[in-house]
């Protein structure tokens, strides 16, 4: 990594700050944590949403179901690129009808993945209602989707990538500012 | 009359002369330079004896699709060839003096080779009743080599018979030695590969079994066998045995079955499809020395054309057979001659002199000696070329040489005296 | 990977990749949607010139799980019936846009030849090639077997499976000794001699004639359907010989590991390779091997089919 054009903009206190800001915006918007589920969408959503979930926990005092909604099969660029493998779907056993499902994500750019995932949800039940907590939101939506919590809002330039790296998967907690030239990473 | 001379010439790839052409036949062969006469410059070219095929199916009468008699033989003389044996399974197969008559006609009116046809042992290419071999000897064709060849003559006093009756007019049986019961629905060679690819085996001992027996029944009746494409080691063995026993054998090799190996029908392209199967390395090792060492007599081309329908499409539903008259000599130079295996002379031999012997063609195969008939093949032994299928003569494209480099290139040839290939095109 | 053609040309990792995503994929059959947006615009053929009911079934029902158009050209009352060439078929399919051709054929290399003779620009998926190969049969059974004995994870590294019966003209022997091998486990292939081909010591696997020998270690035996037919050809004396001398019944069972699992591809000979009470014992695994179908089925067309190589980098 060409760490002179590179920054990062979050570490692991920044990171633990936003994710119980969330749980806590979460609760209070939904008068409770009861008939919450929480989705991550696969890779770095599910980590994310576990950790919301225990900060909820640790509020509330009760757990809150949490599954990971994989959105490949349901994409709208897959006749674009090869085919890639699936990531996990498991839908905690107290399903989804009449529930209000979190959708949480790492980064919020496009908004294609969400709009993927709502299309995935349909086919997996009627929710009560519908919502969406990112790590980032780094703008340049191309469909009409805000989020619902924003652990960090980022204007970034198009060309620039942001890299979210969590502890379970990539060993550290950081968000990176990648330029141009970098390696793309892990981007959505 | 001018005489033809072929200029700077080198007979059997000898010392240079100039090759004098007059009356139809060769008339001297000078010191290089010193002729003169109609001069075709062929300085450094070899010069062979005009190249007999024992074994080319010309397609006519019945699937003038694929070939006809005008079109092989102009293959024919572009690959070096003064004189074809043309195989017996048309349709109507050539069983009778009808057929034979018209297929030499139509040989002498194209006017390129020696078209003369092969006779079939039974009526109808059936194996049940002997055909009018006699007929056929005695018809203005000739004939003196039958076979039924596509289909075995299995049944063994039927066989017997053949071998025996053919003594009459000095004929010979050419069997096309496969075991039909071990071979129904066969596909490939059997072994390792026929097992992954799963495809019907062809076992090399259906075609030695009958080589075997034949041999036997050769020698019991004390008649002359000549056996078609060889394609396993095996079968030399038994050939060799035979030959040792005295036993009056011979045998030919097609080119393919000396240069290419099963290991092609990976592709499953039917392109390598072929009776006998191409078989193992070590198979094409063993024929080529007994190429060599004369258990093998003759290499012949078994020229099978297809149209391209009969070969654009699934393994199992493509005909069997490849084209090779256009590229016999190349193979033949490049498995035997430039392996070491052969000199030029040993091939003239093995394709010249010793299938007009065997096809008892007496004005072919009298080699390049002053007042030998002026059959001649002239070669550029230093030329390499790149085959491409649609450049052929053939009417057909099925050569599974495509693409391949191939050394020598046939430059000029002259049938009779007459040249009918100069300069590689048709004169 | 743009055709399946040969279970041989896979490597762990694409088969790893392919099970993996068929498990993802098997959790679909259990939803009250069972449908996915995936391959809506894609055209499947499935293209069979011999009778395979349950082969065509599950190919079916996978890319119609996957909202692929799906076109079922079968052979009998087609104009392939009336002796249209496989060229003229495959041109035929290529003019009406087939992204991909499930093909069974009885001539072996015949979807190599779709594939290759630049007829047809789709993916072709080989469903049964004549006694060559059928690769989705092996993926199947690799599924199951993992589920079974590995958790449903990884490759079969050290799994021990025996496999049963007329080899030498089993499309689904030869792709199972190929696939199974690739992901790490250990054949054994047990038949009387005139059902082996001839090169068997060249495949990778084991080869005996003792099927009692062959069932005490294995995790997994896997019986194949034994035609009539072979029996008229003389590749066995009887019936009833072959049933004694290779036939799994309750008696050989219970010499097997307890935890062993019974796999047979389908259609079953009852009473000939196998007998009515080991096909419906709990230690059968046969009805799941078809659901697994499905799932694997799914996958590959998902593999090939979802993404598209042009747009690759």
């Amino acid at each position: 990594m060409d760490t002179s054009r590179s920054h990062i903009v979050l570490d692991e206190a920044d990171i633990g700050r936003a994710i119980r800001r969330i749980a806590h915006e979460i609760v209070e918007r939904a008068r409770g944590s009861e008939d919450l589920v929480l989705l991550g969408i696969p890779t770095r959503g599910v980590p994310l949403a576990h950790r919301i979930a225990e900060a909820i926990a640790s509020t509330e005092g009760r757990s809150v179901p949490v599954g990971s909604l994989d959105i490949t099969l349901y994409r709208d660029d897959l006749r674009l690129r090869p085919a890639r493998a699936l990531e996990n779907t498991s839908i905690p056993p107290e399903g989804i009808d009449a529930k209000t499902i979190i959708l949480v994500d790492d980064v919020l750019f496009s908004g294609r993945t969400v709009r993927a995932a709502l299309d995935a949800l349909n086919d997996l039940g009627r929710p009560a209602a519908v919502r969406l907590a990112v790590l980032i939101d780094r703008g340049h939506r191309e469909f009409p989707i805000r989020p619902d919590f924003v652990g960090k809002n980022l204007p970034t330039s198009i060309v620039e990538d942001v890299r979210v790296e969590v502890a379970e998967i990539d060993g550290v907690d950081r968000v990176t500012i990648l330029g141009a030239s970098d390696d793309p990473g892990d981007q959505r | 009359m001018t005489a033809l001379v072929l200029r700077g010439v080198r007979p059997y790839g000898e010392d240079p002369v100039d090759l004098v052409i007059e009356g139809g036949v060769i008339a001297e062969m000078s010191r290089s330079g010193s002729a003169s006469g109609h001069i075709v410059d062929a300085d450094g070219l070899v010069a062979l004896p005009g190249l007999v095929d024992l074994h080319t199916h010309l397609r006519e009468p019945g699937r003038e699709d694929a070939e006809t008699i005008e079109t092989g033989s102009r293959a024919a003389a572009l690959g070096g060839f003064t004189c074809v044996h043309a195989m017996a399974n048309t349709d109507p197969v050539a069983d009778t003096a009808g057929v034979v008559e018209q297929v030499w006609r139509l040989g002498q009116r194209a006017g390129l080779v020696d078209v003369r046809p092969v006779g079939a042992v039974t009526a109808g290419l059936l194996g049940e009743q002997m055909a009018e071999l006699g007929a056929m000897a005695h018809s203005s064709a000739r004939v003196r080599v039958f076979s039924d060849d596509g289909k075995c003559v299995h049944d063994a006093v039927l066989m017997r018979r053949a071998l025996e009756y053919v003594k009459a007019f000095g004929g010979v049986i050419a069997q096309h030695a496969q075991e039909p019961r071990l071979t129904e629905n066969a596909q490939m060679n059997e072994g390792v590969l026929s097992g992954v690819l799963g495809l019907t085996g062809w076992p090399s001992v259906a075609e030695e079994a009958i080589i075997a027996r034949d041999v036997l029944l050769a020698e019991h009746v004390g008649s002359r066998l000549h056996i078609c494409h060889v394609s396993t080691a095996g079968s030399v063995e038994v050939i060799r045995w035979a030959k040792a026993r005295g036993i009056d054998v011979t045998a030919e090799v097609t080119p393919h079955h000396l240069i290419l190996t099963e290991d092609l029908v990976a592709s499953y392209d039917p392109i390598y499809k072929v009776n006998p199967p191409l078989r193992t390395h070590d198979d094409v090792s063993a024929l080529r020395m007994a190429v060599a060492d004369g258990t093998i007599d003759a290499i012949a081309t078994d020229h099978a054309p297809h149209p391209h329908e009969d070969k654009d499409c699934e393994w199992a539903a493509a005909a069997f057979g490849m084209l090779g008259l256009q590229t016999a000599l190349s193979v033949a130079q490049h498995t035997l001659v430039e392996s070491g295996l052969l000199d030029w002379r040993g091939l003239a031999d093995r394709m010249s002199v010793r299938p007009a012997r065997i096809g008892g063609v007496q004005t072919q195969g009298q080699g390049l000696e002053p007042g030998a008939p002026a059959h001649v093949c002239v070669l550029d032994a230093s030329a390499r070329w790149i085959v491409d299928p649609e450049a052929v003569a053939s009417k057909s494209r099925n050569t599974p040489y495509a693409s391949m480099e191939l050394p020598g290139s046939v430059r000029h040839v002259i049938f009779g005296g007459i040249p009918t290939v100069i300069d590689g095109a048709l004169a | 990977m743009k055709h399946l053609l040969s279970a041989g040309d896979l490597t762990r990792d694409d088969a790893v990749l392919i099970l993996d995503t068929a498990s993802e994929l098997a959790t679909v059959t259990d939803r009250s949607v069972k449908k996915l947006p995936t391959l809506r615009g894609r055209t499947v053929v499935n293209l069979f010139f011999e009778d395979s009911t349950r082969t065509r079934i599950s190919f079916e029902v996978a890319a119609k799980r996957l909202s692929a158009d799906v076109i079922n050209f079968a052979a009998k009352g087609s104009s392939v019936s009336k002796g249209e060439s496989l060229k003229d078929t495959a041109l035929t399919l290529e003019a009406i846009g087939a992204d991909a051709v499930v093909i069974r054929h009885g001539s072996s290399g015949a979807p190599h030849r779709l594939a290759r003779a630049g007829w047809i620009g789709g993916s072709v998926i080989n469903a049964g090639d004549g006694t060559h190969e059928h690769p989705t049969q092996a993926l199947l059974d690799a599924f199951t077997l993992r589920r079974h004995l590995c958790e449903g994870r990884g490759d079969l590294t050290g799994i021990r499976v025996t496999i049963v019966g007329d080899v030498l003209h089993s499309r689904v022997a030869r792709s199972n000794v190929l696939l199974l091998r690739t992901l790490g486990a250990h054949v054994t292939v047990v038949a009387p001699p005139t059902l082996l081909p001839l090169g068997i010591s060249a495949w990778p696997c084991d080869v005996t004639y003792d099927i009692d020998s062959a069932l005490p270690e294995a995790d997994a035996v896997m019986m194949l359907r034994v035609q009539g037919e072979r029996m008229r050809a003389a590749y066995f004396p009887s019936a009833n010989e072959y049933s004694r001398s290779y036939g799994l019944d309750a008696e050989r069972l219970r010499a097997m590991r307890p935890d062993a699992i019974v796999m047979h591809p389908g259609p079953m000979n009852r009473g000939m390779e196998i007998s009515a009470d080991v096909a419906d014992s709990d230690r059968s695994v046969i009805v799941e091997q078809v659901a697994n179908g499905v799932s694997v089925r799914m996958a590959v067309l998902y593999l090939l089919l979802g993404g598209d190589m042009k747009g690759q980098g």
